[in-house]
C-alpha cells in the first residue's frame, strides 16, 4: 500500500496531451506489417481447410511446386517433421489460483499446421511460398488433398453428447477445461430463499476483427545467425518465446517487433501457428518472408470469442435483495483453446459484480468443436457473465414488480464498505477485494444522466399511453485491470539528457507512446519532448509481457517508475557530488537537480549523464557504478477494479421490431486518468464494439460447421450512421495500489452493451412479458414478441366472441 | 500512364494486380491500406479524377489515364498537414490509424461534393468506411468542422 497518488500540480498526468503517434498515421508514413517490403521477399500463403471435420488423407504439393515463381510448398506432415506444435498453454495460471479453485484442464497442443487431422474450418493443412501472394495464390490452387469428413461438432452442446466424436482424441474427451468454485454456502443457500427463479442466457460468437489483419513478415540473418521477426500482434514477448522454443534458437538471438499495429483487442493477444512458420521458413530458405492473412483468412482463422451458454439460477428476498447465485456454463472454445481457460477464469470472477452476494457457486466447461478457436476479446469473460448475471438481476425485478434500478442501489457495495473483500480468489491467485470506488453513485449518474429514473418511469408510461415503446437498459460491472504477472521497464539517460523510455507494452492505437511519456515526463521534471518511448521491441528490453486485459497503463507504469527511482537515487548521489552538498539538500527540478532553495545551483540530467559516463574524468564518487540506466519489472499485488454503470434510452417499434436507441451513457471510474482525452476514446470505441455486438456482429455457423458470415458483407461492422448518441462520464477514484491510483480502462465499454440493450427491450415490452435472454438482439426476435402477444390477443378475442 | 499526387508516372502491371498493389507495391504508396479487398471497410479509398473509389475494387490497368490522389499527396510538399488531418488530431479521431487514410479521402470528397452537410448527412457519408477504434464520435466531429471551415471560407470569398 502506498501514499497519496503521485500527481504533481502543472505535470502531464492528467492532461489531454495530443497524441505522438498522429503524425505519421495521419500522414500515411505510418508503418504497418504489411507495409514492409525487403529484398528478395517471399510471399507465404496457406491452403485451408473447407471442411470443420476430416481426416487428411494425402497432400500433394508437387503440382504447386511446378509453378514459375514458387518456391516452396510443404504440407502438414512436411510442417510437423521439423517443428513441433505450440504449447496450450500459453498463458500459465500460478498455483494459488489453481489452489483455490478447482481445476481439471486439458488443453491440446495446437500443431502449426496438422498431418492428420483439420478441426475447423480455415485450419490451415498446406503452405507455400512464391514472388508474390499472386503466385502463391495461384499455387494453393494446384495442391490435391484427400479429405476423409468425420461427424463435424459444429457447437458446444452437441460435442457435449455421450457419443459425440473427439475433437483430440488424445484426450479422451471434448473438455478441455472444468472449473468450480464456491462462497459461503454455494447453491446449498438456495434452499432457504423465499423466491428462486431460473433461466438460460445465450451470448452469441463475434470477434475482435481489428481493421488490420494479422501479418508477419521474417528475416534471418545467417552470419549472426539471427532472426528479425515483425508481427501485427499484442505480445511480442511471447512471440520471441515461442519461436524460440520451436526452432530451439536462444530468445537474445531472436528480435520480434510489433511496427503499427491497426488494432488488436484481444484478437492478437496470443501467438499464432503463423508467427512461427513465418520465422522458421525464413530461417530454412534464407529469404526474407511476408504472409499477410486476406480478410476472409481473418474471419476465418484468427480467433473468435464470446460464444458462452450460462444455466443461473438466482435466490432472492421479497426486497430483491440477492442471497444467492448459481451458474453452469459452457464455453465454446472451438478446436483449440490458446489462452486456455483464462476466458472462464474471467467469468467466474466476475459474476458478482458490484453487489453484495453472500452465497455464489459456479461450475463450467470449456468445450472444444469444430469451430475457430476461441480467445479473449476485449471484456474476455466479462460482457458473457455480464449477460447473464445482468440480465438475470432484471428478471428478478420483474418478478417482484420492483424497479431494476431498485434492486440494483439494494444489492449494491456501499462505498464505505470499500475495500471489500469478494470471498473469491483472482486468476493472479490473490484473494479477490475491491480496491475503491462508489458503486451507487455510478448508477445515480448513469440515470440522471438520461433525466432521472422518475422522468424515465414518466416518459415510458405516457409512451405506453400511446401505443409507443420505451424501455431503461441497465448494466453495471466491475472489472479486474492491471493484471500481473509482471511488466518490465528500461529507462537510460544518455549523454544529451535525454529520457529513453523502453517497456514491453504494445500498444495497438491506445496512445501508449505519449502515456509513458506522461508519466515519464513528470517522474524526470522534464518537458515532454525530452522523453523517447519505444514500444514493441524485444530489442529494448530484455522481458515484456505485452498489452492486454486492460493492463499496460497500470503496469508499465509501475515499471517506468521502479526503473526511475533506482537511476535518481544513483543520480542524486552524482549530483552531490558536484554541487559540493548533502544529498538532503538537494531536488529533483527543471530537467535535473537542484539544491532546495538556491536556484542556481543546479546540473541538468545532461551533465550528470556525463559525470555518470564511465572513463577519465568522471565526477562519481568513489564507489559508485558507471552510467545512468536501468531495468525493472512491476509485478502488481493484484489487480485494480475499475468498474461502470451503463443506462440506456431505446425506443422499439412493435410492427417492424425496429430499435432505436436515444441515448446510451456510461460512467466509467479507472480511478486516475492519465491522459482524460485518450481514456474517453477508449471507452467510447469499447462501447461501439459492444454495440456491434449486441446488433450487428455474428459468427453463425450451420450444422455442418461451416461458417456462414465470412465477409463483410455477412459480418456486419458497426458504421458511423450505426452509432447512437454516446456520453461517457468519467469518475476518478485513485486505486491505493498504486503510486498512481490508476486503474486500466482498455476493455470496460466493451462488457456492457449487450446486456444495456437487452434489458432495454424486455424494459419496453414489459406490457408483453417477455424476455429476451441471448444474444444478438435481433429485429425478428423483437417482432416476434408483439406478434405472439398480438396473435394471443386476437385469439382470446376470438374466443370471447 | 497515371497522374499519382500530381505526378505523371508510368508502369506496367499484369491485367489482375488490383489498384491498392500497385499503389502499395509497385509505387511504395502504403499510405492506402488494404483491409478487406471486397470493397467494404474503405481502409483502400483513394480519390479518381475527383472521387472517392475504392483501390482494391479496381485493376490498376483500369486506372490508366486517371488522375489519383492518395494520402501521401493530402499534406503540402514541405509537411504541413491538410486542415483535415489537423482537424482529424485535435478531436481525436484516430486510435491505431489503420483506417484513417481511406476515411480521410472518403471524407475529402464528402464535404467537397455536398454544399451543406448535417451531422446525420455525415455519419451517412462516412459509413462508406469503417473504423474499428474510435467508435467514430472524432471522426464525425472532424468532418464537421472541416465543412464549416470550408464553408466559412466560401461565404467570405463571396462576400
Amino acid at each position: 500500500m502506498l501514499d497519496e497518488p503521485l500527481r504533481q500540480s502543472g505535470g502531464y498526468i492528467g492532461q489531454s496531451v495530443p497524441r505522438r503517434e498522429d503524425r505519421n498515421l495521419l500522414l500515411g508514413k505510418g508503418q504497418f506489417v504489411a507495409d514492409i517490403q525487403l529484398p528478395g521477399m517471399l510471399h507465404v500463403a496457406f491452403a485451408r481447410s473447407p471442411l470443420a471435420h476430416a481426416t487428411i488423407g494425402t497432400v500433394d504439393v508437387d503440382s504447386a511446386l511446378a509453378i514459375n515463381g514458387v518456391h516452396f510448398a510443404a504440407s502438414g506432415s512436411d510442417v510437423c517433421a521439423e517443428l513441433p506444435p505450440i504449447n496450450g498453454m500459453q498463458v500459465v495460471t500460478p498455483q494459488g489460483w489453481r489452489d483455490r479453485v478447482d481445476t481439471d484442464i486439458l488443453i491440446p497442443d495446437q500443431p502449426l499446421v496438422p498431418e492428420d487431422r483439420v478441426r475447423y474450418v480455415g485450419e490451415a493443412y498446406a503452405m507455400v511460398a512464391a514472388d508474390s501472394r499472386y503466385i502463391a495464390e495461384d499455387a494453393l490452387e494446384q495442391i490435391e488433398v484427400e479429405f476423409e469428413p468425420l461427424p463435424p461438432l459444429p457447437d458446444a452442446e452437441s460435442a457435449l453428447k455421450d457419443d459425440a466424436v473427439l475433437v483430440h482424441e488424445q484426450l479422451g474427451r471434448n473438455v478441455a477445461a472444468l472449473l468450480h468454485t464456491r462462497k459461503g454456502d454455494g447453491a446449498d443457500a438456495m434452499e432457504s430463499c423465499p423466491h428462486r427463479l431460473s433461466r438460460r442466457f445465450v451470448h452469441h460468437r463475434y470477434a475482435a476483427m481489428p481493421m488490420e489483419t494479422r501479418g508477419v513478415v521474417a528475416e534471418y540473418d545467417g552470419r549472426t545467425d539471427t532472426l528479425t521477426v515483425w508481427s501485427s500482434t499484442q505480445v511480442v514477448h511471447w512471440v520471441r518465446r515461442e519461436i524460440s522454443t520451436a526452432l530451439e534458437m536462444p530468445e537474445e538471438r531472436i528480435r520480434c517487433v510489433a511496427p503499427d499495429v491497426g488494432g488488436g483487442f484481444g484478437g492478437k493477444g496470443h501467438v499464432y501457428p503463423e508467427d512461427i512458420l513465418v520465422a522458421w521458413l525464413a530461417k530454412k530458405l534464407r529469404r526474407p518472408i511476408k504472409w499477410v492473412e486476406d480478410r476472409h483468412e481473418h474471419i476465418l482463422n484468427a480467433a473468435h470469442s464470446r460464444d458462452n451458454i450460462y444455466d443461473v439460477e438466482i435466490g432472492f428476498d421479497d426486497r430483491g435483495k440477492i442471497h444467492v447465485v448459481t451458474s453452469s456454463f459452457i464455453v465454446d472454445s472451438g478446436a483449440y483453446t490458446p489462452v486456455g481457460a483464462g476466458i472462464a477464469g474471467n467469468s467466474i470472477a466476475h459474476m458478482l459484480g458490484p453487489y453484495d452476494i453472500p452465497h455464489y457457486e459456479t461450475d463450467c466447461k470449456v468445450v472444444l468443436t469444430n469451430r475457430t478457436p476461441n480467445a479473449p476479446y476485449r471484456g474476455a469473460g466479462r460482457p458473457e457473465v455480464g449477460f447473464a448475471m445482468e440480465r438475470a438481476v432484471d428478471i428478478v425485478a420483474n418478478h417482484l414488480d420492483l424497479d431494476p434500478a431498485v434492486v440494483r442501489f439494494r444489492n449494491m457495495i456501499p462505498p464505505e464498505a470499500m475495500p471489500y473483500d469478494v470471498g473469491l480468489t483472482y486468476r493472479d491467485g490473490v484473494p479477490m477485494v475491491y480496491d475503491s470506488g462508489d458503486y451507487p453513485e455510478a448508477l445515480r449518474r448513469a440515470l440522471d444522466a438520461l433525466g432521472g429514473l422518475e422522468v424515465i418511469r414518466k416518459r415510458q408510461k405516457d409512451a405506453w399511453a400511446n401505443g409507443k415503446y420505451l424501455g431503461l437498459g441497465l448494466g453495471c460491472y466491475v472489472e479486474g485491470t492491471g493484471v500481473g504477472p509482471f511488466e518490465g521497464a528500461t529507462i537510460k539517460i544518455d549523454s544529451t539528457g535525454k529520457i529513453m523510455v523502453a517497456t514491453g507494452a504494445c500498444p495497438q492505437g491506445q496512445g501508449h507512446e505519449t502515456v509513458f511519456a506522461q508519466f515519464a515526463a513528470d517522474m524526470w521534471h522534464v518537458p515532454i519532448e525530452d522523453v523517447y518511448v519505444t514500444v514493441a521491441d524485444t530489442a529494448d528490453i530484455t522481458l515484456g509481457y505485452g498489452t492486454i486485459a486492460s493492463r499496460s497503463t497500470v503496469t508499465a507504469s509501475g515499471a517506468i517508475k521502479i526503473a526511475s527511482d533506482k537511476i535518481q537515487e544513483k543520480a542524486l548521489t552524482i549530483a552531490a557530488n558536484m554541487l559540493e552538498v548533502g544529498e538532503a539538500d538537494l531536488e529533483m527540478r527543471d530537467a535535473g537537480v537542484g539544491v532546495v532553495g538556491i536556484p542556481d545551483m543546479h546540473v541538468t540530467w545532461r551533465e550528470i549523464a556525463c559525470a555518470a559516463k564511465p572513463g577519465w574524468d568522471n565526477q562519481r564518487p568513489i564507489g559508485v557504478d558507471a552510467g545512468l540506466e536501468a531495468t525493472s519489472y512491476y509485478e502488481p499485488p493484484t489487480v485494480t477494479w475499475a468498474y461502470a454503470a451503463n443506462a440506456a434510452l431505446v425506443w422499439i417499434d412493435t410492427d417492424t421490431g425496429k430499435l432505436e436507441i436515444e441515448k446510451y451513457v456510461e460512467v466509467h471510474d479507472a480511478g486516475v486518468l492519465v491522459n482524460p482525452g485518450l481514456a474517453d476514446g477508449q471507452v467510447k470505441g469499447g462501447l461501439v464494439q459492444g454495440l456491434g455486438g449486441a446488433l450487428l456482429e455474428e459468427l453463425a455457423y450451420d450444422e455442418q460447421g461451416q461458417l456462414l458470415t465470412g465477409s463483410f458483407a455477412d459480418y456486419l461492422m458497426p458504421t458511423a450512421s450505426d452509432v447512437p448518441p454516446i456520453e461517457v462520464l468519467h469518475m476518478e477514484t485513485p486505486s491505493p495500489l498504486n503510486v498512481f491510483g490508476v486503474k486500466g480502462l482498455g476493455e470496460g465499454g466493451a462488457i456492457a452493451p449487450p446486456v444495456v440493450i437487452a434489458n432495454a427491450v424486455c424494459d419496453a415490452l414489459r406490457p408483453f412479458k417477455a424476455e429476451l435472454n441471448s444474444t444478438p438482439v435481433r429485429w425478428q426476435d423483437i417482432a416476434a414478441i408483439t406478434e405472439n402477444a398480438d396473435r394471443q390477443q386476437n385469439m382470446r378475442a376470438d374466443q370471447e366472441a | 500512364m497515371v497522374t499519382v499526387n500530381g505526378e505523371q508516372i508510368s508502369g506496367s502491371a499484369e491485367p489482375r494486380t488490383l489498384l491498392t498493389d500497385f499503389l502499395r507495391d509497385e509505387l511504395r504508396l502504403t499510405g492506402t491500406h488494404v483491409g478487406c479487398e471486397h470493397g467494404v471497410c474503405g481502409a483502400c479509398t483513394v480519390i479518381i479524377d475527383g472521387f472517392a473509389t475504392r483501390s482494391c475494387l479496381m485493376f490498376a490497368v483500369q486506372a490508366d489515364g486517371s488522375e489519383i490522389q492518395t494520402i501521401e499527396g493530402l499534406a503540402s510538399a514541405e509537411g504541413e498537414m491538410h486542415p483535415l488531418q489537423k482537424l482529424f488530431a485535435k478531436h481525436r479521431a484516430l486510435q491505431c490509424g489503420f483506417c484513417t487514410p481511406g476515411m480521410l479521402m472518403t471524407a475529402i470528397d464528402l464535404v467537397q461534393s455536398s454544399k451543406k452537410l448535417s451531422e446525420e448527412d455525415i455519419r451517412i457519408g462516412m459509413s462508406a468506411a469503417l473504423c474499428r477504434c474510435t467508435g467514430y464520435e472524432g471522426i464525425v466531429n472532424a468532418v464537421s468542422e472541416y465543412a464549416e471551415q470550408l464553408q466559412d471560407e466560401e461565404a467570405s470569398n463571396v462576400g
